[in-house]
């Protein structure tokens, strides 16, 4: 087991000795023929994530995270790494706040630099009703205590004079602000969860495609994979954007499609973005990491579609909502485009539920929005496998909310999963 | 991605709008027993298959018909593309 603690200390120790000090930063396991208390199939953010408070918080270290490929090589390895907790809707304030909470403390907790980087986002605001929109907004996050600012035109002038303010179709009048959001170095988050999780003895197994569920009489009792098949009291699924394809495995269709989103990044430029921008009138989000490129993104390709690669027509949609509001970025050459599998739900709001097959969970449906949620997504999870109970702040998040009418639509937009 | 469309020709994507699969053209009954959940089926729940796939695209910059296209959500690439209509009487409908 690792157990070297990483810090300043050790970092020079081992420069001053040649670097012979490192040990590999979580342990490759192969599936144990006993089995496990719990399966967890997927090892992105959210799997690594459910397997290390599993252990951590429930004691449940008897664990396997199946990764078809290699940990942090679906969306966690794939997103435009802003965190956030400025959601309207009282089913999903608490949780992304509680998020945010996690985020705070995420680093101390796991001995790890996710690099997490509290800049602020800014909503702009290019209307009346919007603004009357996002002060509502505004209010609802104040209640959860994730706080909000509402900035004018003038604050925003003097602070980021590149933006085009006076857009003839679109001008700036105001933006809301939560000073508290920010970006975090992605991979880095699926990694310490991985060196944390494997610490406390959770089996990370790697190039393990889970082929297809061992159920008999309506209870799931392990999982068939192309390294034989392998035993566990739960499984737990959380694959995002391979849902359907996964769940389909068990006879269970979704309340999700799956669509791409394509994200961008320029070449390297000088200091210039010092916070997280998102365009209220056009789909358009941009940050700049810390090598320097701006790193941004809009809408999804509208389709369905399992293919990480997107089409021309939204790269040249997400470009001119770039160009709408911060000209400046036109000088930029655009230095790569990548696109991730996102699991579209019929509201916009994800997944942490028990299926209507016994022992067999399932946690998806994050739309866009799952990188942001990957602390409290497994926290959550982790406390709904080991108590059987929703956690407090996750208890909106069910499978059967259609059938009820309890849907938690952010957007209003209703079940047409290409619109949230 | 290019359309063929039956009537048009060849045609940008950009220029439709996409609106799901054709299951959503077979409309449950609403006067059936089980009524409530045939229409939860039908408007939340989603075959969502990785392969080929048949889906509604609205040519809404173009000539405003309804087309059923065959695509395959794995590779993108388009097998065949007819009119929704024509599509609609093959599986039973009267337009």
């Amino acid at each position: 087991m690792n157990k070297t603690r990483y810090s300043a200390l050790k970092v020079l120790k081992e420069a001053l000795t040649g670097h012979k000090g490192w040990e590999p930063v979580w342990r490759d396991a192969e599936p144990k023929s006993e089995g496990y208390d719990v399966i967890i199939v997927g090892g992105g953010g959210h799997g690594l994530a459910t397997a290390y408070y599993l252990a951590k918080n429930h004691g449940i270290t008897n664990v396997a995270v199946l990764e078809r490929g290699w940990i942090g090589s679906g969306n966690v390895g794939r997103n435009t790494t802003i965190i956030r907790s400025n959601y309207l809707l009282p089913g999903n304030e608490p949780f992304y706040e509680l998020s945010m909470q996690l985020w705070e403390n995420l680093e101390q907790d796991i001995n790890y630099n996710a690099m997490v980087s509290q800049r602020g986002i800014m909503n702009l605001i290019h209307s009346d009703a919007q603004r009357d929109a996002f002060v509502r907004r505004a209010n609802a996050m104040l209640f959860a205590d994730a706080g909000a600012e509402y900035l004018n035109r003038d604050d925003i002038k003097d602070r980021y004079p590149f933006l085009d303010l006076t857009n003839s179709r679109f001008p700036i009048k105001g933006a809301l602000a939560q000073p508290r959001g920010g970006t975090v170095r992605h991979d880095a988050v699926a990694w310490g969860y991985a060196r944390a999780a494997s610490d406390l003895g959770v089996d990370i197994i790697q190039n393990c495609e889970v082929t297809g569920f061992k159920i008999n009489n309506g209870t799931c009792s392990g999982v068939l994979t192309t390294k034989g098949e392998v035993k566990s009291g739960r499984v737990a699924v959380c694959v995002a954007g391979s849902s359907g394809r996964v769940m389909a495995k068990a006879g269970i269709k979704l309340p999700i499609e799956s669509h791409v989103l394509q994200a961008f990044v320029t070449e390297g430029l000088k200091p210039v973005l010092d916070n997280v921008i998102t365009f209220g009138a056009g789909h358009f989000y941009c940050s700049q990491s810390d090598k320097g490129g701006l790193v941004f993104g809009g809408d999804i390709d509208s389709y369905n579609t399992y293919a990480q690669r997107g089409n021309l027509p939204v790269v040249e949609d997400v470009c001119s909502g770039g160009m709408a509001i911060m000209p400046m970025i036109g000088r930029a050459r655009l230095l790569r485009s990548w696109g991730g599998i996102m699991d579209m739900s019929m509201d916009g709001s994800p997944f942490i539920d028990k299926t209507e097959i016994d022992e067999l969970y399932f946690n998806g449906g994050w739309c866009y929005g799952g990188f942001k949620a990957t602390p409290a997504s497994g926290y959550c999870y982790a406390h709904l496998l080991a108590t059987g109970n929703p956690h407090e702040v996750a208890g909106a998040y069910r499978l059967d909310r259609f059938r009820r009418g309890a849907m938690i639509d952010e957007k209003g937009v209703g079940p047409q999963p290409n619109l949230h | 991605m290019i359309i063929n469309h039956p009537l048009l020709g060849p045609r940008d994507s950009e220029e439709f709008v996409y609106l799901g699969s054709t299951d959503l053209i077979s409309r449950p009954d609403w006067d059936s027993d089980t009524a409530a959940e045939d229409f939860h089926q039908y408007q939340y729940i989603r075959e969502n298959l990785a392969g080929d796939n048949s889906e509604l695209w609205y040519h809404e910059q173009g000539d405003q018909s309804w087309l059923v296209v065959t695509r395959n959500t794995l590779t993108h690439e388009i097998k065949r593309v007819e009119l929704a209509t024509d599509f609609a009487r093959k599986i039973g409908r009267s337009r």
